[in-house]
């Protein structure tokens, strides 16, 4: 029982952390054709999430292998039932991946546009489709005793759609915020209006976004009956706005830091919301794959937590140390900044 | 085709790619850690060059290792839902594992070494390479971890509908994932031994920087000679796990048919499944499949007869992809042994025909390496966790053939697409001279030589 709140609390936590990592360079991504004006300023751009990406995905992939392990009813359900969603994310994830290691290591023209069409592509998808399929379970999906009743189509529903351009909003600021942070003079002037004039969106679409949920999903249920956990909601709102006082102030550190904390509240938001429930039906409330019975068993909780406890304070430990390691900023005529590879 | 053959083809497909990439990453990685840490011992710009020409070789492999391997994780879920249900108790712990020990580190670790060349210390910087280069050995382990327990399951009780974990040591220590792993991770330091002798050849064929191309294959040679015995001793480890704990699979290897004690091993067949005998068949070394299963002449073999028609594996795949690895991982071991000797007696260089033979030699230890999964994986069916679970019963119940239709279309597009720009960097990279981008090596050393 206590194992089972904890492993959700943690799967809350890793969903919320690889958003809040991979968040910022799927922003970068997809500001990377409209903030590089030319090929230094690219090339800032890619330096700038380099030596990070990597890592941060390895989140998601922790996330994934967590719910495998942890509640792996729920891993199949997810998996299988989003089959058409992850497979675009999968596919979009790949382009990235290689457009990011790749586009420096040829020269011609045809070679970099294809590259950074890949790049701008594979950094929206995920940021989309992950939004669309969170806002699909945030919603409910079409599960009864007899299996899943759901199609590809079926979850581009608007809510579903909405939550995706949330993601992909927050993901924007996030990244212009990044961006400004790690360069210098023009770009990062241009990164920092960006992430100014886009929280203005991303509010309306913020509150937008709290009233549909409120009225098209039973995720203000648990706030209802435990009225002290709309603490996190409230500092959401209050992380979201700081991000625009601290960026008016050129604070840009302090505001990536608040839209760092928005981002990982907003997933706690939804995540004590769905509280017990991994996956909802909306059909049939028995049908909803819960912290406990999609769970696996004491033994391997037990094992798991093991895990946990001695390897994520470790990875966060060198994580942070590498992300001390590169926090310089990349200047524009950096050249080719001397890894073993063009950049 | 139904849902249940096209999610075995998707699989084999995915995990067959990225497998091209897993083996060179596990054996470069270690080459170039080694090479660097002579760089630092000697201060000889010699080796910082070999260490980023063959840094940038290891680093384009690496990236579509990467990207692919994601594909198996979400494929569990994605087309082996009923498979992830029942078995995620066990199962699920190694691949949650592989991901928090394992790929943390060689992700984190690598983007410290691309970009950390004027940003860390040397010593650092040796040290970035050297834990990526554990860490991707560590990750196979624990995915071959996982594996064995689907090959041998253990430390698991059938209980609630499901198997459920009920010894993570037995897991840990399973002797059956082991031996794989040590099978697997020497052959993929013998591939890359060839794939850097191969390389080195071309350059030395082209008198093009003999020095450092000389001292890489030197050290390749040697490397890959000592992991290509070494596969051959944990091959001889791995039949007798099979043999004991799979002996349908053995059977199939040797297209073996009635049981008998003191079994040969029969150089040439041609098995003919349908009446349960072999079509042709030449050459019997007496006693040898005996000794080879049991490491006793008069041990008795099972023959596929012994087993119902429904539980035995495909046998000419598996038979022929046997022989095919057994020949190819002799021949590597030959060639090896050939390249030291020359190395030792510093004929390389008076050696064309030998060097040409090595340049056109890599693709043989990919081959040989793939055909070692193929006897693996087909030699399990048909079950996919060994005497639990059969493989049919593991397929996603909610999937449309056209949904998997789609995907294994998009699978080969895109896989098909990597696989040409791969060719093509590795192509243009291994024929570039290490000369090319001396100011930019000189620029970003670490230390002095500027």
């Amino acid at each position: 029982m206590t194992f089972q709140i904890a492993w959700f609390i943690l799967w809350g936590l890793l969903w919320a952390v690889y958003f809040m990592l991979d968040g910022f360079d799927l922003g970068a991504g997809m500001l990377y054709k409209f903030l590089g004006r030319d090929e230094a300023e690219k090339s800032a751009i890619r330096k700038a999430i380099g030596p990070v990406w990597d890592g941060n995905e390895v989140w998601l992939l922790t996330a994934g292998g967590a719910t495998f392990a942890a509640f792996p009813a729920a891993y199949a359900a997810m998996f299988s039932y989003l089959y058409s969603a992850l497979l675009i994310i999968l596919f979009a994830l790949i382009f990235r991946g290689v457009a990011l290691e790749f586009r420096a290591k040829a020269s011609s023209v045809a070679w970099g546009r294809s590259w950074d069409i890949a790049l701008f592509l594979g950094s929206l998808l995920p940021a989309l489709l992950f939004g669309v399929a969170f806002g699909n379970i945030f919603r409910g999906l079409p599960i009864d005793a007899q299996g899943y009743h759901g199609t590809l189509l079926g979850l581009l529903n608007p809510y579903g759609l909405w939550t995706g351009i949330l993601f992909v909003l927050l993901f924007l600021v996030h990244g212009a915020l990044w961006l400004a942070l790690k360069t210098a003079g023009e770009m990062e002037a241009r990164a920092l209006r960006f992430a100014r004039t886009g929280w203005f969106v991303l509010l309306a679409a913020a509150v937008i976004f709290l009233g549909w949920t409120v009225a098209s999903t039973n995720l203000e249920e648990n706030y209802l009956h435990r009225p002290y956990w709309l603490v996190v909601p409230l500092l959401a709102v209050a992380s979201l706005l700081l991000i625009r006082v601290w960026a008016a102030q050129k604070k840009t550190g302090a505001a990536f830091f608040a839209s760092c904390s928005t981002i990982v509240l907003v997933t706690f938001t939804g995540v004590i919301g769905l509280y017990p429930n991994l996956i909802p039906s909306r059909l049939d409330p028995a049908s909803s794959l819960t912290a406990f019975n999609a769970s696996s068993s004491p033994y391997t909780l037990k094992i798991m937590t093991i895990v946990a406890v001695v390897f994520v304070p470790i990875v966060i430990g060198y994580q942070v140390w590498v992300y001390r390691v590169f926090r310089h900023k990349i200047g524009a005529g950096e050249g080719t900044g001397g890894g073993a590879v063009p950049y | 085709m139904d849902v249940l053959s096209l999610s075995r083809l998707q699989f084999a497909v995915t995990a067959a790619f990225h497998f091209i990439f897993v083996p060179l990453t596990l054996g470069l990685s270690l080459l170039v850690a080694f090479i660097e840490t002579r760089y630092l011992r000697t201060n000889d710009t010699m080796y910082l060059k070999m260490a980023k020409f063959w840094g940038k070789l290891f680093l384009i492999n690496f990236a579509l290792g990467v990207v692919t391997g994601i594909t198996l994780e979400f494929q569990f879920g994605m087309n082996w839902a009923e498979y992830s249900r029942y078995v995620g108790d066990v199962f699920g712990a190694p691949l949650a594992i592989e991901a928090t020990a394992a790929f943390f580190l060689e992700s984190t670790f690598i983007g410290l070494w691309v970009f950390g060349w004027n940003r860390v210390s040397k010593k650092v910087h040796v040290l970035a390479i050297w834990l990526v280069a554990i860490a991707t050995n560590l990750s196979a382990l624990w995915i071959l971890l996982a594996n064995g327990w689907m090959q041998r399951p253990v430390g698991y009780v059938l209980r609630n509908g499901r198997a459920e974990m009920t010894d993570f040591g037995a897991l840990v220590f399973n002797r059956f994932g082991w031996v794989t792993f040590a099978h697997t991770v020497l052959s993929g330091y013998v591939l890359a031994a060839f794939f850097v002798m191969g390389v080195s050849a071309y350059h030395l064929l082209r008198k093009n920087e003999e020095p450092l191309f000389r001292s890489s294959f030197r050290t390749a040679a040697a490397f890959g000679l000592v992991s290509a015995v070494l596969v051959a001793a944990s091959g001889d480890l791995s039949a007798v796990q099979v043999a004991k704990y799979q002996p349908a699979k053995l059977a199939a290897m040797e297209s073996f048919w009635e049981t008998r004690s003191g079994a040969p091993f029969t150089l040439f067949a041609w098995p003919d499944s349908g009446n349960e005998r072999n079509a042709v068949e030449f050459l019997p070394v007496p006693k040898a499949l005996s000794l080879m299963a049991y490491h006793k002449g008069n041990a008795e073999v099972k023959g596929l007869i012994a087993f119902p028609r429904d539980e035995r594996p495909p046998v000419l795949p598996v038979f022929l992809s046997f022989r095919l690895m057994v020949g190819l991982g002799l021949l590597l071991i030959l060639l090896a042994f050939i390249g030291w000797i020359k190395g030792v007696r510093g004929r390389l260089e008076r050696s064309p025909g030998y060097l040409k033979v090595m340049l056109f030699s890599i693709p043989l230890s990919y081959i040989a390496i793939q055909v070692g999964w193929l006897v693996t994986e087909i030699g399990r069916q048909p079950w996919v966790v060994y005497g639990v679970m059969r493989t049919s019963a593991g397929v996603s119940a909610s999937l449309l053939p056209a949904q998997v239709i789609a995907s294994l279309v998009g699978f080969t597009l895109v896989y098909g697409l990597l696989a040409v720009v791969d060719i093509y960097l590795l192509v243009k990279y291994s024929k570039r001279s290490p000369d090319d981008d001396l100011s930019g090596i000189l620029k970003s050393a670490p230390a002095k030589e500027a």
